[in-house]
């Protein structure tokens, strides 16, 4: 059933719908809504979760390990600090493979403190073994979280993942928006069945002391589940196209692609302006597209390469900023590496960041400067600040 | 009543002779039974135990990282509840990953009010990298980055007070124990795994390495702190002492003379003002727990 609902307030609904046993997390702005939302449903008896109201983030995520590996499903959700103090513990609970899913309303780090959204605090952890989704719109944002849990819980994957989405732009924005009933959530997410728990009837030990002899192997082991995770993504997003009639079955979509000579790339909720904005270019004649990105790890290289071939120049658009990185941005060097051999022009564009507002005459901008072979660049800057 | 007989900690670990913590593992696991998940922080347990692939380990056992271990067990306890199971969950960790880099995540477990054990093997310092210091590093000691010096007696701070600090936590149950006294130790952690709620136990742990003496002699330097005042074994119930170990006290040189780590207090030269501080800590630990036995004449 549609309803119209604030970003936040839907995720909490999503998370109900898995049946979380353990719900850790620590607030901060702008994910606060998410957990007041939850802690609501458990005081009401609406959700049978034990909910930790812990001391830090660093604390949350470590609860949510312990849990996991005692064989619960679990939930946490973080934002920009709070996701950098969890940092050693995102590493971790990859390392041990706990398919914990966590959702990341996306914003700035500091300094300067910045409270609005940008997409640094993900992908500063793009190296930690999570897989990492972007919603574009609060429906997509709904329904990762059950794509997540299920590609997490598959005993082919066992990885951890992020639910990103965009900061006050959708966390705190009202959709309309469909929540699947329960039954339906059931019958696509089933119970989670650990691979392996502690348990004393059956003594293990997990997490333990590796030797040069070892480390590498278990490395070697995540990164094969993340590139495993590829399909698995599309195969459950396939699936929830099914059910649902919402299909996520690609890690990449394309919007007015055809025949499109300049290729703008995105992640998150800037895609609908782009969207826009590559209407407008349309009806100007301009053979403008967009390649919408939804998972940045695993990168779909592949997806990439094919979505772009024939275009001339792809125009990154960039919510991070990787300092004295050849491109500017990170995604963008992902492209760049994607299409190297092709001849086709990669450009990145760093916009938008700390919450600076991204409208369709900017999209509009980077796609002249693209098409003039300018960038690897800041967009947007105050000229008289600098 | 603590099955003795009960061996949950295997050998073949590569924890140096005389290890105090290695006796420490063995005798936790005796007194909290084979119904146990242990959760361990990084540090010397960690790694002389379970160098993958083998482990020491005949209870569950998980290690994330150096200082989480309370938050893991606060996540597993939650995790026991909702799934109905009764399975004891002790954290076992070192002094550096309880009372300096672990603060945070104790004091929030405790304050949730976690049923769970937080035991730690109390070393003294970080043996794991080498003898560096902690906030459980008595006055005085020479460790790698507390060395005595021209101008330095070792670690200028006295030992932080943890068990203290657990007890304003409103912690049930807070007890001290030593690898030399095993029956008192076996007890005290079947205790506290049937105390409902969060209780702590700190175990006096000698190490030879870092302390240094003879790995033969970790009984004996067990039993001279407890025998000079320098570490008293009691019992908090619900904030209140309810039991000590009482002592015919010795004075503190002899518990000081037997390791390395105190030899700059007597060599070249005795220093007598250096060694009646640490005679005054130990006076203050006995007039806090009521310990002096007075000799018969």
């Amino acid at each position: 059933m549609m309803e119209i609902m604030e970003g936040s307030h839907a995720v909490a609904e999503a998370v109900k719908r898995c049946r979380p046993e353990v719900v850790s997390a620590y607030p901060i702005t702008p994910q606060t809504h998410i957990v007041e939302r939850l802690a609501e449903f458990v005081a009401d008896g609406e959700m049978e979760s034990d909910y930790l109201t812990v001391d830090s983030e660093f604390s949350a995520l470590s609860a949510c390990v312990g849990a996991s590996a005692a064989g619960s499903r679990v939930y946490s959700s973080t934002s920009s600090q709070g996701l950098i103090l969890m940092a050693e513990v995102c590493f971790n609970a990859s390392g041990m493979r706990l398919p914990i899913v966590m959702s990341i309303a996306n914003r700035a780090l500091g300094a300067p403190l910045s409270i609005w959204n940008d997409q640094q605090d993900s992908i500063a952890l793009r190296d930690s073994g999570w897989f990492q989704l972007y919603a574009e719109d609060v429906q997509e944002l709904v329904d990762y979280h059950f794509l997540s849990y299920r590609v997490a819980e598959d005993h082919n994957i066992l990885l951890p993942g992020f639910v990103c989405f965009d900061g006050f732009i959708l966390s705190h924005t009202y959709e309309p928006v469909d929540i699947p009933e329960q039954d339906e959530v059931d019958a696509y997410l089933p119970p989670f069945n650990p691979y392996q728990k502690l348990d004393a009837q059956d003594p293990i030990s997990m997490g333990m002391y590796a030797t040069p002899d070892y480390y590498m192997e278990f490395r070697y082991e995540l990164d094969r589940a993340m590139e495993r995770a590829s399909r698995a993504i599309e195969d459950a997003g396939q699936a929830f196209g099914e059910q649902f009639g919402r299909n996520y079955g690609s890690l990449v979509e394309e919007y007015r692609m055809d025949d499109a000579d300049t290729a703008l790339v995105a992640m998150g909720s800037i895609c609908g302006t782009v969207k826009d904005a590559v209407d407008e270019m349309r009806a100007a004649g301009r053979k403008v597209g967009l390649l919408k990105l939804r998972s940045f790890r695993p990168f779909p290289k592949e997806e990439v390469a094919k979505a772009l071939d024939g275009v001339s120049k792809v125009a990154v658009l960039e919510k991070n900023i990787s300092p004295g990185s050849a491109m500017k941005g990170a995604v963008g060097l992902e492209f760049k590496d994607a299409l190297w051999k092709t001849g086709i022009d990669v450009y990145s564009y760093v916009i938008g960041l700390g919450g600076r507002d991204v409208r369709k005459k900017d999209i509009a901008a980077v796609v002249d400067l693209a098409e003039r072979g300018s960038g690897d660049m800041f967009y947007g800057l105050r000229e008289e600040l600098i | 009543m603590v099955d003795t007989s009960l061996e949950l900690f295997g050998c073949g670990h590569r924890a140096c002779g005389g290890c105090g913590p290695a006796l420490a593992a063995r005798l936790i696991l005796k007194g909290a039974g084979a119904n146990s998940i242990v959760v361990a922080s990084t540090g010397c347990m960690e790694v002389f135990s379970t160098p993958y692939p083998e482990t020491a380990w005949e209870v569950p056992w998980i290690h994330s990282l150096f200082e989480n271990a309370s938050a893991v067990a606060s996540g597993i306890e939650a995790s026991l509840k909702r799934q109905g199971r009764s399975e004891h969950v002790l954290c076992i960790c070192g002094d550096g990953a309880t009372f300096d880099i672990g603060m945070l995540c104790i004091s929030g477990a405790f304050e949730r009010g976690h049923d769970i054990t937080y035991i730690c093997y109390d070393n003294e310092a970080y043996m794991n990298t080498g003898v560096q210091r902690s906030g459980a590093t008595p006055y005085d000691a020479s460790t790698t980055t507390s060395p005595a010096g021209k101008e330095s007696f070792g670690n200028k701070r006295p030992k932080k007070d943890m068990p203290q600090i657990l007890v304003a936590h409103g912690a049930p149950y807070v007890a001290t124990a030593s690898v030399a006294y095993p029956n008192d130790l076996m007890q005290k952690v079947e205790r506290a795994v049937n105390t409902p709620g969060p209780c702590y136990l700190q175990i006096h742990a000698p190490c030879s390495t870092g302390w240094g003496f003879e790995g033969g002699k970790t009984m004996e330097i067990g039993k001279l702190a407890i025998q000079t005042g320098l570490w008293v074994n009691f019992e908090m119930v619900d904030g209140e002492i309810a039991k000590a170990k009482k002592v015919v006290r010795k004075p503190v040189d002899e518990y000081l003379m037997a390791q390395k780590r105190f030899r700059h207090l007597f060599k070249p030269a005795r220093n007598e003002e250096e060694i009646a501080k640490i005679q005054a800590i130990a006076d203050a630990n006995a007039a806090k727990y009521g310990i002096d036995i007075k000799p018969k004449k």
